[in-house]
C-alpha cells in the first residue's frame, strides 16, 4: 500500500506537536499523523509546538518510509491581508509531499484546489460542517474527500449523514471533549486579544496564571479573569473558558456553565462507529506529550486491528488511559446532553 | 454608510417582537432590517406566522428587509428551515450556514457573520457564487476590515460590520440556558424567554463577563463603535449593524445616525448612549486588535 | 555525587550543608546542560523566546532547587539552596519523581502540569514552551544524560527511578 492510499477503513489519525511525537506516533502504529507549522496557519499555534518546513519535510520522509501518511493542518481562517501566509504554507506542504491538507476556510480550500490540483483536501472540524448539505457544499465546490465531523453528533446521526454525502467520515474518538461549535468561537479573543480562528490560539499560555491562596486553594486565571477556583484537594484544570465554573442568577454556588472538564473516550464504540460508516478515527492532542501519543496510539492500534480480525478488542486497555480522570462518550451515545 | 438592524438574537415573545418592529418601522433611522431566528430552531415557530405581516409593515415604511438563516444546522427541522429559506425569491436572504449556501446555489444572497468571511480571498469566492453583501465576523480587527472593505468595493458588494450590541462569541450544540436550569434542550420549556438581554455569567469572584442566550454565548458588555464610525466609512465599509438589545433601540439608532451624519460629537453620542443603556459597559477591543472586552479610549490610540 | 547526598532524608539533610552540596553538584550539572545544548540544538530553538529566561525547578522533598537558563550560547543549570532562590521568570514545583518523569519523557506531563502534582507560577508560556521543547527529544533526556556518564550514570538513574517510584 502506498502512503497516499487512504482506502482502508478504520484508519487511525494521530496527533503530533513535534517531530519526535510524529516519529513516536508512526512507530506506535499510526496510519496517518496530522501536524501543523509553527504559526497561525493551524489551530494549535502554541508556544514551543509544531514544525518548521525542514522538520515537516524530514517527518514526511520518515512517515512515508514506514507506510504512514502525513496530513497538514491549515485549519484556521486567514484574516484579510494575511492570506499569503496560508498560501505559502500550502505551497510548502505540496512541495514536501504531504498526503492531505486539512482545511476550514473556503478561500484556503479554493486556493489549494486551484493551485495544487490533485491535492487531497480534508474538511477540518473547524469548518463546523454538521449537516449533509454543509458537507456536500465543500465536496462539490472544492473536491473535499473527507469530513472531520464535529464532536456533537450521535451515532444514528452519523449513520444518516454517511448515507447522504459523497466523502469519507473522520470522527474524534479520544481526547478533549468540546461542545462549542469549533471554528465559531471567539471566547479566547474576547478575553486575551488572540483569536482562535485567526491566530490558532485557545487560552494562550502567556495569559494564563495560577494563583495559590493561603488556604491551599488555587485560582486559574486567563487575562486576569478567574476561570476556575479549585479547593485544596481538587484536581485543577487548564483555564479554558468553556471549561470554567461561573455564577449565574439561578446558580449562585458556581457551576460548569458550559461543560464539565472530561475527556472523550470512544474506545467501546469503535465497532459501532465503523459499522455506521466512519472511515477514520481521530485522536486529539497535538499539545500533549509524546508519551501520551505512544500509549494512546498503541492501544487504539491494537483495538482496531482486533476489530478488523473479527476479534474482541482489548478495551480495558483503552479505559486505563483515562484512569483517574473523568471520561465520557460525549454526544455519541445520546442527545440528552444537549 | 448606512445603518442596519441585525436579527434579534434572544427569545422575545411574539408580542414583544411585533411591537418592537412596529416602532422600528416608524421611527428608527435604519435602512435595512434583518429578521428571522438565527440562534435556536425551537423558537422559530413562535414568530413565523407573524413574519409576512412584519415584512410588509417594514417595507411599507421604506425599510429593506432581509431574512437571516440559522447559524447552526444539524437537526431535520433545521435543515428544512434552511432549505425553505433558500427557496425564497423575496425578500432577500442572509445565509449563516454552509447548508444554506448549497441550497441557494448561485442565486443572489447575503453572507451572515457566522459564515466566517474573514479574508478577501474568501469574500471573492463567495461573490463568485452569488453573494451580494457580506457581514464580517464581529472579531475582525480594523486592519483586516480595511482590506475586506476594499475588496468588497472592488467586487461591487456591500460590506457590513457590527457597531453595537453584545458580541456573539460562540455557539454550541448544547443549550446553556437549559443547562443552567438543569433541563435538557428537548425539554427546555423556553426558559430563555426569561432573559430578554441574555443570562449573565460572572466569574466566581464576581466579575460579570459573559451572557448566555440559549445555545449562544455572548459578551457581557456591548460593542460600541461610535468613535470608530468615521474610520469605518473611510475604509469603505458600506453598512454598520446594530444588534437588538433589550434597550430603546430607536434611540440607539438615532444616536448612531446623528453621529454618522456628524450632527453630534462622539463624546455627546457616547454620553447619550450611556444614558439609554444604563448599567451596561461598552467595549471596542476587537476593532483595535485588543482583547474584545477592553474599552480603548480615542486618546490612548496611536 | 552519592546516593545519600541526592536523596537525603530530613534528618540527614542537616548533616550535609546545602551550600556545600550545591557547590559539589555544580560541575556535574554544568556538564549535563552543555551536553544537552550540544546534542539538541533544536530543543533550544523551540524555546527561542525564553532562552534568556530563568526557570527554577523545585523538588519539594529536597533541600535544593535547580536554576535553569536555556541559553544555547551560555547554557546554565545549577543547584541552589531552596531558601535562597535567585530571581526567576517561572517556577516549577513538585515531587522529585514527578519532575524526573517529566524530563524522562516516560509519562505525560500534561496531567502532572494541570493536576495539583505540579505547581507552576510566573510565566506559564515559558513553562509550556520548556515542556514542549523537552518533549521533542527522542527517548529520554534523563537517560541520555545518564548514558553520558557511563555505567555509573546509568546505575544512578535506575536507582533514582526506583527510589522515586517507591515514594
Amino acid at each position: 500500500m502506498s502512503p497516499t492510499d487512504f482506502s482502508t477503513a478504520g484508519e487511525l489519525v494521530c496527533p503530533a506537536g513535534t517531530p519526535a511525537a510524529l516519529r513516536t506516533a508512526v512507530d506506535a502504529g499510526a496510519d496517518s499523523v496530522y501536524c501543523g507549522f509553527r504559526n497561525a496557519t493551524n489551530a494549535r499555534n502554541f508556544p514551543g509546538l509544531n514544525f518548521t518546513p525542514e522538520e515537516l519535510e524530514a517527518s514526511v520522509a520518515y512517515a512515508h518510509a514506514r507506510g504512514a501518511r502525513v496530513l497538514l493542518a491549515l485549519n484556521t481562517y486567514p484574516p484579510a491581508g494575511k492570506v499569503d501566509l496560508w498560501r505559502e504554507a500550502a505551497a510548502i506542504g505540496a512541495r514536501v509531499g504531504v498526503d492531505a491538507f486539512i482545511v476550514a476556510d473556503m478561500g484556503v480550500a479554493r486556493h489549494i484546489a486551484q493551485t495544487h490540483p490533485g491535492s487531497r483536501l480534508h474538511l477540518s472540524v473547524q469548518a463546523a460542517a454538521s449537516s449533509p448539505e454543509a458537507i456536500r457544499y465543500y465536496c462539490e465546490n472544492f473536491g473535499v474527500k473527507r469530513v472531520v465531523l464535529p464532536r456533537i453528533l450521535t451515532i444514528p446521526e452519523i449513520r444518516a449523514i454517511k448515507s447522504e454525502i459523497p466523502c469519507e467520515i473522520e470522527t474524534f474518538i479520544f481526547g478533549n471533549h468540546g461542545l462549542m461549535v469549533e471554528g465559531r468561537c471567539s471566547l479566547t479573543n474576547w478575553m486575551s486579544g488572540l483569536s482562535t480562528n485567526m491566530d490558532g490560539v485557545c487560552s494562550p499560555a502567556a495569559d494564563v496564571t495560577y494563583e495559590r491562596e493561603a488556604d491551599g486553594s488555587m485560582r486559574s486565571c486567563l487575562s486576569g479573569f478567574t476561570i476556575d477556583h479549585f479547593a485544596p484537594d481538587e484536581n485543577a484544570g487548564y483555564p479554558t473558558i468553556c471549561k470554567g465554573r461561573y455564577v449565574a442568577p439561578h446558580r449562585p454556588e458556581g457551576y460548569y456553565a458550559f461543560e464539565e472538564p472530561v475527556s472523550l473516550n470512544l474506545g467501546r464504540l469503535l465497532p459501532e462507529l465503523m459499522e455506521a460508516g466512519v472511515h477514520a478515527f481521530k485522536i486529539e492532542g497535538r499539545q500533549r506529550s509524546k508519551s501520551y501519543v505512544r500509549s494512546v496510539v498503541r492501544s487504539f492500534r491494537q483495538a482496531v486491528d482486533a476489530i478488523r480480525a473479527g476479534a474482541e478488542p482489548d478495551l480495558a486497555n483503552l479505559v486505563a488511559l483515562t484512569e483517574g480522570q473523568k471520561e465520557t462518550q460525549g454526544a455519541f451515545r445520546s442527545k440528552k446532553w444537549r | 454608510m448606512e445603518l442596519t438592524l441585525g436579527p434579534i438574537a434572544y427569545h422575545w415573545s411574539a408580542e414583544k417582537k411585533r411591537d418592537f418592529y412596529a416602532r422600528i418601522a416608524d421611527e428608527a433611522p435604519v435602512s435595512t432590517v434583518y429578521l428571522g431566528e438565527v440562534i435556536c430552531s425551537k423558537r422559530a415557530p413562535f414568530f413565523d406566522k407573524e413574519l409576512p405581516e412584519t415584512i410588509e409593515r417594514l417595507e411599507r415604511a421604506g425599510k429593506r428587509v432581509v431574512l437571516s438563516s440559522l447559524a447552526e444546522v444539524m437537526l431535520p427541522r433545521e435543515r428544512k428551515a434552511t432549505a425553505d429559506l433558500a427557496q425564497m425569491e423575496h425578500p432577500e436572504i442572509e445565509i449563516n450556514n454552509a447548508a444554506g449556501l448549497l441550497a441557494r446555489n448561485t442565486r443572489p444572497h447575503r453572507i451572515g457573520p457566522f459564515l466566517n468571511a474573514y479574508s478577501e480571498a474568501t469574500i471573492a469566492w463567495m461573490v463568485e457564487q452569488g453573494a451580494t453583501h457580506v457581514c464580517l465576523p464581529t472579531e475582525m480587527p480594523a486592519e483586516a476590515i480595511a482590506v475586506a472593505a476594499a475588496a468588497g468595493s472592488e467586487l461591487g458588494v456591500g460590506i457590513e460590520v457590527q457597531v453595537f450590541g453584545r458580541a456573539p462569541l460562540a455557539v454550541s450544540a448544547r443549550c446553556y440556558h437549559a443547562r443552567a436550569h438543569s433541563r435538557t434542550k428537548d425539554n427546555c420549556q423556553f426558559i430563555c424567554e426569561e432573559d430578554p438581554d441574555g443570562m449573565p455569567l460572572s466569574t466566581r469572584d464576581d466579575q460579570a463577563i459573559l451572557r448566555v442566550n440559549g445555545i449562544q454565548t455572548q459578551s457581557e458588555s456591548y460593542i460600541e463603535l461610535l468613535d470608530e464610525l468615521p474610520g469605518l466609512a473611510e475604509m469603505g465599509v458600506t453598512h454598520a449593524r446594530l444588534l437588538p438589545q433589550d434597550v430603546d433601540m430607536v434611540a440607539v439608532a438615532e444616536i448612531f445616525a446623528d453621529r454618522l451624519a456628524a450632527r453630534i460629537e462622539a463624546a455627546e453620542a457616547r454620553a447619550r448612549l450611556a444614558e439609554i443603556c444604563e448599567g451596561r459597559d461598552f467595549s471596542n477591543g476587537f476593532f483595535h486588535g485588543a482583547a474584545g472586552y477592553r474599552r480603548i479610549e480615542a486618546a490612548a490610540r496611536g | 555525587m552519592t546516593e545519600t547526598q541526592m536523596m537525603t532524608s530530613p534528618s540527614q539533610r542537616r548533616l550535609v550543608p546545602v551550600g556545600l552540596l550545591c557547590a559539589a553538584l555544580r560541575p556535574v550539572l554544568g556538564r549535563v546542560v552543555r551536553r544537552i545544548a550540544q546534542h539538541h540544538p533544536e530543543m533550544f530553538e523551540r524555546i527561542a523566546p525564553y532562552q534568556k529566561s530563568d526557570f527554577v525547578i523545585v523538588p519539594v522533598e529536597l533541600p535544593f532547587a535547580l536554576h535553569l537558563r536555556p541559553d544555547p550560547e551560555a547554557p546554565m543549570l545549577r543547584a541552589v539552596p531552596q531558601d535562597r532562590l535567585p530571581e526567576h521568570d517561572a517556577r516549577i514545583e513538585g515531587r522529585f519523581f514527578t519532575l524526573l518523569e517529566l524530563v524522562d519523557g516516560e509519562s505525560d506531563g500534561d496531567a502532572a502540569f494541570f493536576s495539583r502534582d505540579l505547581t507552576i507560577s510566573g510565566n506559564t508560556e515559558a513553562v509550556v514552551s520548556l515542556r514542549n521543547a523537552l518533549d521533542d527529544v527522542d527517548g529520554s533526556v534523563a537517560q541520555e544524560t545518564a548514558d553520558s556518564f557511563g555505567p555509573p550514570g546509568r546505575a544512578f538513574l535506575s536507582m533514582l527511578r526506583r527510589r522515586s517510584a517507591r515514594q
